[in-house]
């Protein structure tokens, strides 16, 4: 478990927070820019400091202000990926990757390097130097070099940001790859919301400094006080498990606790874990279940809760099996349908994506 | 054509002039890092000391010099205290001399390279565990290596083109503090014109060389640093 509380003022705008978050898998810090995400990473580096600040992680107190602890950035046993990669210029790729390395305790665990190398695929990288290489390869160099140090939690701070689609698409294996591998609490900060969707298992949204909300991915995302939920990406991420492939028809069975989902066919066994995203204006709702419809995934549901939104817009949380799905309908139909609280109804899902391979 | 007295006039300046730009580097470089990174309110009043000789002619730099470091002087009263003697005509007293006179060539050039350094590549050392030291040793002085280069060669030649200091706290000693520019006043005022025609070329080739290499190392210069 990792405990942090900051407070620093820059003037146009104040970080103020306390958070816990979970001691595995990979927390996302979503918001705009400006919302103190990247401060936040900077504080717990220990790059930046604060007026009060309080970090405990995994029982060890790195930072207290009560109690005059500060631990130099040096001292915190962290890996940190920059929005740039930062390679040293003037080091080849494997004098970067040892760089900290050779700066480690003596007794310190080491990390498992040709693991590392070959996880980010850098291999025929190692002995060029940074500039002949591009900028997907040197954030994988850069990923695999905070690694390298074997740190307690990974920081990383927007890091595809810097790079174009084709780049982008290249690298998100690997990192999805690490999500699955990974022991350690990775914090990801990032203002993308397909990057959110594929990466996250738990969600920190931020704004103008403060904590907005926190949770698990599915949880946040259906929450619909929150402007998330009323936006035209809003959507529900469930987590489900391959359970059937058709093969006449090209398509592929999902199912989760309580019911199953058809999909287009997956190249994936039979048991593994798939994440599914399904926007909230391709869900629709029925009071009776449909008998004759083109639309494969019709699932019963009960409302939970309903919030209008702008433009005649009303969205809808529902609940099916142990998944929650928002859906976005007019008002009028919510009108015409006397939709409430509590109510059984069917729901339509004209489509949904797979977000992991 | 050069005279042995000519070829230790020049022995003297080389000695004279690798001597002042090692003491240059050991201090213009602490100084010239924290006048890139500081925003303290004496930063300019610094600045400002160590760019006096560029505008001071050289003669009112060595006239101070020379009452600070006389027995009445600041200094003088100091060496004298440490127990060295007295400065004026003497070695030890024209290095003194050249280093404050030549420090803004080496302070500037570091000052500009260090300050071509972003902050991020302190805070990527930092999160690769490198305390403040360390990284000054392993990723801000490579980075800097252009500055220091031009700063040493700068520092260095400009060392052995003074004249108007060296006449006055060095005088005009053999072998003591009798350098090359020196000596070539002396020829002239002797109408010794082929001697001071050897000397003067042998600085103009100097000079032209180390500005040569200057700037042709400076072109290829690697990728920004921002």
């Amino acid at each position: 478990m990792m405990h942090c509380q900051f407070q620093v003022d820059y003037g146009s705008f104040q970080l103020a927070l306390d958070l816990k978050l979970p001691n595995r898998g990979v927390t996302v810090l979503f918001g705009d820019s400006g919302s103190g995400k990247t401060s936040l990473l900077r504080c717990i580096a220990g790059l930046q400091t604060a007026q009060y600040g309080h970090l405990q992680i995994n029982g060890k107190l790195w930072q207290d202000s009560d109690k005059g602890v500060f631990l130099p950035a040096h001292q915190r046993p962290l890996g940190y990926v920059f929005q740039q990669a930062n390679l040293f210029p003037h080091l080849t790729v494997a004098e970067n990757i040892q760089f900290g390395i050779k700066r480690l305790d003596k007794t310190a665990a080491k990390a498992n390097l040709g693991e590392l190398i070959d996880l980010l695929g850098i291999e025929n990288l190692l002995k060029r130097l940074p500039d002949k290489l591009s900028g997907g390869e040197q954030q994988r160099v850069a990923i695999a070099r905070a690694l390298a140090l074997n740190p307690e939690i990974l920081l990383m701070d927007e890091p595809l940001a810097a790079l174009d689609f084709k780049r982008k698409q290249e690298i998100l294996p690997y990192l999805q790859n690490l999500q699955q591998r990974l022991e350690i609490p990775v914090l990801y900060v990032t203002h993308s919301l397909p990057e959110m969707l594929q990466l996250a298992d738990h969600i920190v949204l931020m704004n103008q400094g403060k904590v907005e909300a926190f949770g698990s991915l599915s949880q946040v995302l259906s929450r619909i006080d929150l402007p998330l939920a009323k936006q035209r990406e809003a959507c529900s991420v469930w987590q489900t498990e391959l359970s059937a492939h058709d093969a006449d028809f090209q398509l592929s069975e999902v199912k989760f606790n309580g019911d199953s989902l058809s999909l287009p066919r997956l190249d994936a066994a039979i048991g593994s874990a798939v994440r599914v995203q399904i926007y909230a204006r391709d869900v629709s709702v029925c009071l009776e279940k449909p008998q004759a419809s083109s639309i494969l995934n019709i699932l019963p549901a009960r409302i939970e809760q309903i919030s209008e939104a702008d433009g005649g817009q009303t969205v809808v949380q529902l609940r099916v099996g142990d998944q929650t799905l928002l859906a976005h309908i007019t008002s009028k139909s919510k009108q015409l349908l006397g939709l409430n609280q509590g109510m059984a109804v069917y729901v339509q899902i004209k489509g949904s994506s797979v977000l992991n391979r | 054509m050069l005279s042995p007295s000519d070829l230790d006039t020049l022995f003297l300046t080389l000695k004279l002039a690798s001597l002042a730009t090692l003491i240059m580097l050991l201090i213009g470089t602490p100084l010239a890092w924290w006048l890139s990174r500081t925003q303290s309110v004496w930063k300019g009043v610094i600045n400002a000391i160590v760019a006096l000789p560029l505008v001071l002619p050289p003669t009112v730099l060595g006239f101070y010099l020379l009452l600070a470091m006389g027995p009445h002087g600041a200094i003088g009263q100091l060496t004298r205290w440490l127990g060295i003697g007295g400065l004026p005509f003497t070695f030890s007293g024209l290095v003194l001399a050249s280093v404050l006179y030549s420090l803004p060539f080496v302070v500037q050039p570091l000052q500009t390279a260090f300050a071509a350094i972003d902050q991020r590549w302190l805070d990527t050392a930092a999160t690769l565990r490198a305390s403040r030291l360390d990284s000054f040793f392993s990723v801000i002085l490579p980075l800097a290596k252009h500055g220091f280069l031009s700063a040493s060669v700068l520092g260095f030649a400009h060392t052995v083109g003074e004249f108007g200091v060296v006449l006055m706290v060095g005088g005009n000693i053999p072998d003591q503090t009798r350098v090359v520019s020196v000596q070539i006043y002396n020829h002239v005022e002797a109408l010794e014109y082929s001697q001071a025609h050897g000397l003067a070329a042998v600085l103009l080739v100097f000079s032209f060389s180390v500005l040569l290499v200057l700037y042709s190392v400076n072109h290829k210069r690697l990728g920004d640093l921002r």
